[in-house]
């Protein structure tokens, strides 16, 4: 059986300004990463492949230069890695990526049965958290969010329990399989790529979908098939900070302006 | 041929082929181990080992090591006594010494006799010491010393006894020219009868001792007798101050996770080891409570070695995380800050850091197991070329409010390689501000690689992460070459040596400088002028940090400087220069939690505050950290301040 999991190579945002004039992300010499919530999704498959014996795939849709990251997978256990590569598939918004996301891992499911999609809850660079429960509705598929903890995964019933978080409580809950499951950072520890591994990764080739293996239609993929246009990125202005009591010696007096601060500006109940 | 020569034959051919097939069987081991070139420059190898080991050189920087130095040059001078001997016994009437004449014969008679008495009390002296005043390093009631120092003494006990007798019996025409077995024949009665079987029995006790002392030799600690001469000559031509480079090849292994994949000389150290336990005396890690001690380290690496000897293909006691002796626990590998200290004080120059950092690379690059804190050090190193994680664009926030130029290859001499510490941490670019200050009233022409600056990868190396730092290394090196950069200042001696020490291996011909030792040429020079009337530090002690010191000898440009720039001298902790006590932090150990025994770095402070200084000099970015934090452990944080030297140098500029 079969994981999916979705990854995504995104600029390293720490390191990303925004240009004031023309309000748009200053990329060079921006270096690429892995988004971070996608490693502990592929980690979680990892873990999953090690315990119950599934296949791990990777799929990721971006431009060539996409392929180091899926090198990474390789080298981190992942049995194959597919990249989701064309020019009709740039420019796309949540909807036009989980369009094609899911045709890959519908193409995928024609071979083998597919268990789980696995993705991260979002990426750092759109922060929408929408691919995922996009894909999960364009497959028709159990969707479980927020998750961080998989219970166990029923092989004889095909279903899994997962344990989600939400805010001051969890939830246990329990989904036939097929499932998509979107990762918090919480739900793992990464591994670390042993060197027999990675070198192994070098050699190893990445497969190549473009729009002439994935026959999309062309209407519901990229720019065509966005339906948000981005209108304006621009940083937010915030005051400036200020540091308080440089001049107190005493923790105390130190801790008193801080209170008296915190609750002039609402921060703080008494 | 008499009976007895019979008899002797047949006990020493036994005794030697038994000796020969021990010898075989470990030393055929040692070949199991990698290739490592030891026979380059033999000139030089046959130098050290006269200087090393005939010299003990190091050996007598103990007190009680002047001990060892009498018992080893009475061993080596009795080798020819106890050549004769044997020799005398297969043949006695055609070789014996006695048939040399007078004048040779009463000399060496006398000096064997003299020889034996020193070798006796010098065994004598170490079993007192072992019972009455052992020092905390050794394991002072090891049965096997106390095997070897019996049966040291009792062949001397039989050497006099036999020449006594012989004395007595008046059968020695040497009798006064051997003071001490002439004094024991004065004591038997002289011509009774008997006295010749006395002496023949003392002559086959003392053959017995002998064997039974050469059979023995393989199976015990002692066996670095016949290893530690060698040893010397086998030493590193250079000292040691890095790791072999890995080749990244599919199939390779990657680091040391069973004892055959260290190389020859690996193995052939652990034989060498006679358990001094000076290392582990010196070792930070073990002088604050840690499970590391590096004697035991060597000593699990040969107790490994034997124990899995006769297990072809299948290795019953793993070298790593096993249980009991023979296998050195994960954590062990983890406390090692690779400071040297082990290495400087080695009698026979084992070297340890080497194997320490040969078993982390099997755990890093094969195992991909480590303290988990180092994830995100090699996550960082790997994404963002620097251990905090920290955005490159703030590399250069440090000069926000200077003109630093770039540097551009012709139109600047130096590059100041900044380093992450001296780039990024609050504390530290004081440190790098003081320099741009120094360098530009020296009037020197630098510039800085800004934001594309790279790490010099130096705790991933420590830490056996050996494949994210050759691509570092690479990366840099290509860097510099297409900047055209050749003369290299760096502030932090870590980024120093690696620079200077491990990019060679690389090919790489960088003209690296220490900001200690170019400050000091720039006051010689004249280059630098400072304020006739110093800033008022204090009193100010001197910390060595270990990759300038020990790894790259530099102990007196520091304390030159700090002399031009004070007015007096520096005050000395009690270990200081090449018995200096590491800070805590190398070696990788920075980024990691020191969870065993006491801290490294409070431990130090402490050494530091017993010299009442107003003033803690430093030249190392990482010691800076960790004295800063030592001080507030101690709470006299408000009391002793920590300066890097160039900060002192700086406050002694003229205004």
């Amino acid at each position: 059986m079969l994981i999916v999991a979705c990854v995504k190579q995104v600029p390293d945002t720490t390191q990303v300004k925004v240009d004031p004039e023309t309000g748009t992300l200053i990329r060079e010499g921006v270096p690429f990463i892995m988004n971070p919530y996608d490693t502990h999704a592929l980690e979680e498959s990892l873990r999953l492949k090690d315990k119950y014996g599934f296949r791990v795939a990777v799929i990721s849709m971006g431009p060539p230069s996409a392929e180091v990251t899926l090198r990474k997978t390789l080298a981190l256990g992942a049995d194959e890695a597919i990249l989701l590569s064309d020019r009709v598939f740039g420019g796309a918004d949540t909807l036009a990526t989980s369009m094609v996301l899911t045709g890959a891992i519908k193409k995928l499911a024609e071979k083998e049965e597919l268990a789980i999609v696995m993705c991260g809850r979002q990426t750092i660079d759109g922060d929408t958290a929408q691919v995922g429960p996009g894909i999960a509705t364009r497959l028709g598929c159990s969707q479980l969010t927020l998750v961080d903890r998989v219970e166990e995964v029923d092989l004889k019933s095909k279903t899994l329990k997962v344990r989600r978080k939400l805010e001051g409580r969890h939830e246990v809950v329990s989904a036939p399989l097929p499932a998509m499951i979107a990762v918090l950072r919480e739900i793992n520890t990464p591994r670390y790529p042993s060197v027999p591994m990675r070198l192994e990764a070098e050699d190893s080739s990445i497969i190549l979908w473009d729009n002439k293996v994935m026959q999309m239609d062309e209407a519901t993929i990229g720019l065509k098939g966005s339906a948000t246009q981005v209108r304006k990125i621009f940083s937010p202005e915030r005051a400036k900070g200020e540091i308080l009591g440089g001049e107190i010696d005493k923790p105390e007096d130190s801790a008193r302006l801080l209170i008296t601060r915190m609750v002039e500006k609402d921060l703080l109940s008494l | 041929m008499s009976a007895t020569v019979i008899a002797f034959i047949i006990v020493l051919v036994l005794a030697l082929a038994f000796f020969a097939y021990s010898c075989y069987r470990r030393f055929g081991l040692v070949l199991k181990g990698k290739p490592d070139n030891r026979f380059n420059s033999i000139g030089k190898r046959f130098w050290n080992m006269l200087f090393y080991a005939f010299g003990q050189r190091r050996v007598v920087k103990k007190p009680f090591g002047v001990n060892h130095f009498v018992l080893f040059w009475a061993f080596m001078i009795l080798l020819i006594s106890n050549t004769e001997f044997l020799l005398n016994g297969l043949a006695p009437d055609t070789i014996s010494f006695s048939l040399l004449p007078d004048g040779a014969y009463f000399t060496l008679a006398f000096i064997f006799d003299i020889m034996s008495v020193l070798a006796l009390i010098a065994v004598i002296l170490a079993i007192i010491r072992r019972f009455t005043f052992p020092p905390p390093y050794v394991e002072a009631k090891s049965r096997d010393a106390f095997v070897i120092l019996g049966l040291v003494a009792g062949l001397m006990i039989a050497f006099f006894g036999m020449n006594a007798c012989e004395i007595a019996a008046g059968a020695d025409r040497a009798g006064v020219w051997m003071p001490v077995a002439n004094w024991v024949a004065s004591w038997l009665p002289s011509g009774a009868a008997g006295l010749g079987t006395a002496a023949r029995v003392f002559w086959w006790i003392h053959a017995v001792i002998l064997l039974a002392f050469l059979d023995y030799l393989p199976y015990s600690k002692h066996m670095h007798i016949m290893t530690s001469i060698p040893n010397c000559f086998f030493k590193s031509l250079e000292k040691v101050k890095t790791q072999p480079r890995e080749e990244f090849k599919k199939g390779n292994t990657f680091g040391v996770g069973e004892v055959e994949s260290f190389t020859w000389k690996g193995l052939f150290d652990s034989y060498s080891c006679t358990e001094c336990g000076r290392c582990s005396d010196a070792c930070p890690a073990t002088f604050t409570g840690k499970s590391l001690q590096p004697r035991l380290v060597i000593h699990d690496i040969k107790v490994n070695l034997l124990k899995n000897a006769d297990k072809d293909g299948h290795k019953e006691l793993p070298l790593i995380g096993g249980e009991g002796e023979g296998s050195v626990k994960e954590e062990v590998i983890w406390e090692c800050t690779t400071c040297g200290a082990c290495m400087e004080v080695c009698p026979v120059f084992i070297e340890h850091v080497p194997r320490i950092v040969d078993m982390r690379r099997h755990l890093v690059e094969t195992k991909a197991r480590f303290p988990e804190e180092l994830l995100l050090l090699f996550e960082n190193m790997e994404q963002r070329s620097n251990p905090w994680g920290i955005a490159p664009a703030e590399r250069t926030k440090w000069a926000a409010d200077i003109d630093v130029q770039p540097f551009e290859a012709g139109k600047t001499e130096y590059l100041f390689y900044v380093g992450c510490a001296g780039a990024l941490d609050a504390r530290n670019r004081h440190t790098t501000l003081s320099l741009a200050k120094i360098f530009d009233k020296a009037g020197i022409s630098w510039g800085t690689l800004g934001r594309d600056e790279m790490c010099c990868g130096d705790s991933l190396r420590r830490l056996g992460n050996e494949y994210v730092f050759d691509r570092m290394a690479q990366a840099n090196i290509k860097m510099f070459a297409e900047k055209g950069v050749k003369k290299i200042i760096t502030q932090c001696p870590h980024c120093f040596s690696t620079l200077k020490n491990d990019y060679r291996q690389y090919g790489a011909e960088l003209e690296v400088v220490h900001h200690t030792e170019l400050i000091n040429q720039l006051i010689k020079e004249g280059r630098l002028k400072l304020k006739s009337t110093p800033p008022d530090l204090g009193k100010v002690v001197y910390h060595d940090s270990c990759y300038l010191g020990r790894y790259n000898g530099i102990y007196d440009a520091p304390r030159r400087v700090i002399t031009s720039a004070t007015g007096s001298a520096p005050l000395e902790m009690e270990r200081n220069r090449d018995n200096g006590f590491c800070c805590g932090a190398g070696g990788g150990r920075m980024w990691m939690e020191e969870k065993e025994g006491s801290l490294i770095n409070v431990a130090r402070v402490e050494e530091a505050l017993k010299k009442q200084p107003d003033t803690v000099c430093v030249a190392c970015p990482y010691c800076m950290t960790m004295f800063d934090d030592g001080l507030k452990d101690k709470e006299a944080s408000d009391k002793v301040r920590v300066l890097d030297l160039a900060e002192i140098v700086a406050n002694a500029l003229p205004d």
